[in-house]
């Protein structure tokens, strides 16, 4: 498992590169978007219309975070399950999104995608949202202020730490990492 | 009659949710710096040590553990010989999940089950909170709380199982369940089981299992050689902390038993994650 340091935009180089169990730090911008956001922004490709920031080389992370105390710039903000976004996903991949980032499972629909458009599944720890605000410098919501933690946000990250779960050539940490742990009667 | 006044029981209340919230109970921690000893695996360590990391971090800084602030679930013995004075007890209860969600900048998470447009404005923020009252002799109420996510109570499961099934079968359907969940519900995980009863005294049990330290065995011995069985199984399944492979899945499985019908078998399991948000009072 090798340790990176990357900043947003992505390339496709970039991506190729990772593979599933490396440890990658992110720097540069990444938009927050959850279930309801994620609708949101396939409705708008479907009808062809301009998205509220730019695809390309874009990292989305999956989080709906606490309210922020005065004077910080967000409150905790740990990953949300992602299968619920798995629907959305491929059709982000396909105009150019290059990351994810959430916890848990994701299914084929988004691992082909992966592969064939060159993106990766990133894992942030679940239920660190303390810890991983503090990677978190800057916070504005750019679209759907309405939707309240749902919003999509704008994060500006230093050394944000996230663990390449999906990489662009098929593997599947999760699938693995129990792999090797799992001891059968 | 003993007597309690309602602004008492909302302070009381308010107070203990706003902590639960940033500061994870001595018997999580304790359970989670254990795995952290034991695991094989590189990077489910690591990972264990970002959320001992973060658990700190929290305390210190009195910042949420998790964004997830959770639904406020309650379950509340109130004696039978003592009375709220000044309102209701579910009113004092609500009202005080209401300000100590606002007032400690914890998320909103109730929503309309079918346009899952959030409740904040109409019912109220994080409102209503989840309670299940018991009568019971005495003159105390006896307040147990979690704030319980959502990532863990998505892969909980419940069913009914024929008699003939027996333990193996419970065994059989728990590991399915924490097999299937994998990675989702952020593990390390303690694993609630209710079994008997109802199918939704089975339920219940199962959430109320969660509300035991972590750590404290069984008071049944055969309950305990049971639960020491099952955390065992669950741990030969290899998903390791968040699910990145490793010998650390549960913290802990807490059965509770009930009387059930000669024909049925209902067996729960209710999943929380390593943010194990509890508390309790006593007024
Ligand atoms: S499952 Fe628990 S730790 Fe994970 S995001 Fe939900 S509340 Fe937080």
């Amino acid at each position: 498992m090798a340790e990176y340091h990357m900043t947003t935009p992505l390339s496709d180089e970039d991506v190729s590169k990772l593979e599933a169990g490396d440890i990658v730090y992110l720097n540069g911008t990444i938009y927050t978007a959850r279930d309801a956001a994620h609708k949101r922004l396939v409705d708008l490709i479907e009808k062809g219309e301009q998205l509220p920031f730019d695809l390309k080389g874009s990292v989305i992370y999956f989080v709906g975070p606490t309210p922020p105390k005065p004077g910080e710039p967000i409150g905790s903000a740990g990953p949300t399950t992602s299968y619920r976004m798995d629907s959305y996903s491929p059709i982000l991949i396909e105009h150019g999104q290059k990351g994810m980032i959430g916890k848990g499972k994701r299914n084929e629909a988004v691992k082909e995608a992966c592969k064939k458009y060159k993106a990766v599944y990133f894992g942030a720890t679940g239920g660190a949202g303390a810890l991983i605000a503090k990677a978190i410098k800057k916070a504005e919501v750019i679209a759907y202020p309405e939707l309240g933690p749902e919003a999509i946000r704008k994060l500006e990250v230093e050394e944000f730490p996230v663990t390449v779960i999906n990489d662009t050539h098929g593997n599947d940490l999760y699938e693995m990492g129990r792999a090797k742990y799992e001891v059968k009667d | 009659m003993r007597q309690i006044a309602y602004d008492d029981l909302v302070k009381s209340v308010k107070a203990m949710v706003m902590h639960t919230a940033s500061h994870l109970p001595e018997d999580a921690l304790a359970a989670i710096e254990k795995a952290y000893e034991e695991e094989q695996s590189e990077v489910a360590k690591s990972v264990l040590k970002q959320i001992l990391d973060n658990a700190h971090l929290a305390s210190e800084e009195d910042r949420p553990l998790c964004q997830d602030t959770g639904l406020a679930v309650y379950f509340i013995n109130v004696g039978e010989d003592v009375k709220v004075v000044g309102g209701s007890i579910r009113d004092a209860i609500n009202q005080a999940t209401e300000e100590a969600y606002k007032e400690g900048y914890l998320r909103a998470s109730t929503c309309d089950c079918f346009d899952r447009h959030n409740l904040k404005d109409e019912v109220g923020y994080n409102l209503p909170a989840v309670i299940h009252f018991d009568i019971v002799p005495g003159d105390r109420i006896e307040i147990e709380y979690a704030a319980k996510g959502g990532g863990s109570e998505n892969v909980s499961r419940a069913t009914v199982l024929a008699p003939a099934q027996g333990k193996e079968g419970i065994k059989n359907f728990v590991k399915q369940v924490i097999s299937d969940a994998g990675p989702n519900p952020c593990p390390p995980i303690i694993v609630g089981v209710g079994i008997g009863g109802t199918f939704e005294v089975a339920a219940k049990s199962s959430k109320h299992a969660l509300f035991r330290e972590a750590g404290t065995p069984n008071p049944n011995p055969d309950l305990d050689a049971f639960e020491k069985e099952l955390k065992e199984e669950l741990n030969k399944l290899g998903i390791g902390a968040m699910g990145m492979g490793g010998t650390q899945t549960v913290l802990a499985v807490h059965i509770e038993k009930n009387p059930c019908h000669i024909a049925s078998l209902p067996v729960s399991v209710n999943v929380q994650c390593h943010s194990s948000r509890h508390s309790h009072i006593t007024l």
